[in-house]
């Protein structure tokens, strides 16, 4: 097992009086892609969010619990926001790029984060990010076009090269297939075997298929909490728990 | 006093009609206990419809028609023989009459009244009478043929919904036509203007001074550019100045930093601002701000400054402006999907970056929009430079100097003496024609603008 990226201790998190999820603890590694998965408004997503305290953009979120990127508290208070979302990646379930070109939604994050002190190194950020997402060649003859006007799963792709041209060490991806029709699904699965390795993972989603495709470590959720977490290939084949069963054979859910 | 009674006794026939045919609708419903077309009051409404639109229709007809027909009735009388001929004299003395004859009037200036006054009651009684038999007749026809076609299997419900449809597009089309009607009136006055105006000299004239016109020439003092000027420079400059920064930054605020219970305490604050009467911002402006900013001016070495300075009217105007500007802002930015918002946070952009690099871009065409329809609501606004900015054209840039605007000048020149048709009271109507064709341009842009920025997220 190799060393953790970030560890996730007993987090719960509250709206209002609702609880969304209770005592969670899991780890992030580099080597291996990590699925959340469960019925819908089991908790997964809203987990992934404590992970880069996207949550902090929900008035009435409160989070609970220990949350450490290399071993440092990301809820702490001198923890600067800015730079825990440069380092920890976001790809949302529907493809949001910016109203941009192609290549301003690329350089968008280098802009802001100053990672490039020439065009010249901008446009190579952008270039290696591209290739990176495997959109290089479908694009690179027309970088100024809006990137609103790809189709869903070239934006998905494009949502990707955004989110690794701020060389971040970890990707949190929210269902990121979810809005996207099979073929372009395969290429973004091949996209996270080439993509594991440089970064650490974590992936929520609702097709089972998809979690035993892509990743190597499975959380199955279950009304907030963690029911069962190890090795894909044992959940999928032997899960201990009987309601991990009951779900991946398709009987709820 | 008559119309009345017919109108009460139509009603009451309607009244009557519904009931009847609910009633005998119901026993419909008790006797077969089957599956019906409509409901009872379905076919009250049907009949009652019947019984009361044709009476009503020709009721307002003969009120349009009928005092000519009385006066023809009397014309044909012997007394009317001694009537003089045609002319302002014998309408004076029939409308006399007839004004005695409605008891409106005791005393009579022309004997002749006096004797035409029994001709015009009896007139006026069979001329009732007719309209009363119509009446009933109308009622009781389309009251009887609406009530036998009452049965089990008519679709009452469906004729309902078409009177329902009708009386919809007859209230919209209303609203059209009066536009219309304003239109073809406001285009008429300001045709007979250019009849006597060039229509160049009016709009590339920079001379005017209504009060003094040359008979021989009057574009010569009918030019109208400083007005355009005026009216520019205190509505889209001054104005503007004022309520787009703060319009947006409240929106802003408002939509992406405040808390929501902050949100919905500021926010109502901020629409009263929209409905303070205008008339009270134009004295706030008159006597608060006119002053101080006469006061400002000669503070920083300005002696001659104006106190109707065009700064004055544009600044309240402004703040006038702000709750609009910044309520289209507020929709422009609600209308930004989360997600781009969410995708920006999620890169590690602050808050302010954000905004300024990913939101408002994104909502800067209904920014834009909004913008338009602020300017122009503020070049067609009155009452405050009715009351702060002068009623002297002059074309200067200086905020501090006087300078007057359309819409001012429409009242001055309306509220004057001079008669009807002069050129200096229709030079109103073109100034009007003007104004409205430019604030018609300025609308259709906006809208164009903002529409085509939400189907660009839908």
């Amino acid at each position: 097992m190799s060393i953790p990226k970030i560890t996730a201790r007993n987090v719960s998190v509250s709206y209002g009086a609702k609880q969304a999820i209770d005592d969670i603890s899991i780890d992030v590694d580099m080597d291996h892609v990590i699925a959340f998965i469960g019925p819908s408004g089991c908790g997964k997503s809203t987990f992934l969010r404590t992970l880069n305290r996207m949550n902090d953009t929900i008035p009435s979120a409160r989070v609970s619990g220990d949350v450490r990127l290399d071993g440092q508290d990301i809820y702490a208070p001198e923890m600067d926001v800015v730079q825990l979302r440069a380092r920890v990646g976001m790809v949302f379930q529907k493809p949001n790029p910016f109203p941009k070109s192609i290549y301003e939604n690329v350089a968008y994050g280098p802009r802001i984060h100053g990672l490039a002190n020439s065009r010249a190194e901008l446009d190579v950020i952008v270039e290696r990010s591209l290739t990176r997402a495997g959109l290089w060649n479908e694009v690179k003859d027309r970088l100024s076009e809006s990137g609103t006007a790809l189709s869903g799963g070239q934006q998905q792709r494009l949502c990707i090269a955004r989110a690794i041209a701020v060389d971040p060490e970890v990707i949190l991806m929210d269902e990121p297939c979810s809005a996207l029709d099979p073929i372009a699904t395969a290429r973004i699965e091949e996209l996270i075997h080439d993509l594991r390795g440089r970064y650490a993972i974590a992936i929520v989603t609702h097709n089972m298929q998809q979690a035993a495709r892509v990743s190597q470590r499975t959380a199955f959720f279950h009304l907030g909490t963690l029911v069962e977490y190890g090795r894909t290939s044992d959940i999928f084949t032997n899960p201990k728990e009987e309601r991990t069963k009951d779900y991946i054979t398709g009987r709820y859910g | 006093m008559n119309g009345i009674v017919l109108l009460i006794l139509i009603v009451g026939l309607g009244l009557i009609a519904w009931a009847v045919s609910r009633m005998r609708a119901l026993g419909f419903r008790r006797r077969l206990g089957t599956r019906i077309s409509s409901l009872p009051h379905h076919h009250g409404w049907y009949v009652a419809l019947w019984t009361a639109a044709p009476p009503l229709l020709f009721l307002a007809i003969w009120a349009a028609t009928s005092p000519a027909l009385v006066t023809d009735m009397v014309l044909g009388t012997p007394a009317a023989a001694q009537l003089p001929p045609p002319g302002f004299e014998r309408a004076a003395i029939l409308s006399e009459a007839r004004a005695l004859a409605a008891g409106r009037a005791h005393g009579a200036f022309h004997t002749l009244s006096r004797t035409l006054a029994p001709a015009y009651d009896a007139a006026q009684a069979r001329v009732d009478w007719i309209a009363t038999a119509v009446v009933l007749m109308l009622a009781l026809a389309g009251g009887t043929y609406a009530y036998l076609r009452v049965r089990p299997d008519f679709s009452a419900r469906t004729r309902i919904e078409r009177v329902i449809l009708g009386l919809l597009l007859g209230a919209s089309l209303i609203a059209i036509l009066t536009t219309a009607g304003i239109v073809a009136s406001l285009l008429y006055e300001a045709g007979r203007f250019f009849s006597v105006v060039p229509i160049t000299d009016f709009l590339f004239g920079t001379h005017w001074s209504p009060q003094v016109i040359d008979p021989r020439d009057p574009g010569a003092s009918l030019g109208a550019v400083p007005l355009f000027w005026g009216t520019f420079f205190i509505g889209a400059v001054i104005a503007m100045a004022v309520a787009i920064p703060f319009g947006l930054l409240s929106a802003i605020y408002l939509t992406q930093y405040a808390a929501p219970r902050a949100r919905r305490i500021m926010k109502p604050v901020l629409e009263v601002l929209a409905g303070i009467p205008t008339v009270v911002y134009g004295y706030f402006a008159a006597l608060t701000v006119a002053p101080a900013v006469r006061q400002f001016a000669v503070s920083i070495g300005i002696d001659w400054a104006s106190s109707e300075s065009a700064l004055a009217a544009g600044l309240v105007m402004g703040v006038m402006i702000i709750p609009f500007v910044s309520s289209m802002a507020d929709d422009s930015l609600a209308a930004v999907p989360n997600a781009m918002r969410d995708g920006s946070l999620a890169m590690g952009a602050t808050p302010s970056e954000t905004i300024t690099r990913v939101m408002l871009p994104a909502a800067l065409p209904g920014v834009v929009g909004g913008v338009l329809l602020a300017v122009s609501r503020a070049i067609g606004e009155t009452m405050i430079v009715v009351m702060a900015a002068s009623g002297v054209a002059t074309l200067t840039a200086n905020p501090f100097a006087s300078t007057t605007t359309v819409t001012r000048q429409i009242v001055d020149l309306l509220t004057g003496e001079a008669e009807f048709d002069s050129p200096k009271t229709l030079a109103a109507f073109a100034l009007g024609l003007t104004l409205f064709v430019i604030t018609l341009l300025l609308n259709i842009i906006a809208l164009t603008v903002v529409k085509r920025y939400r189907e660009s997220y839908e």
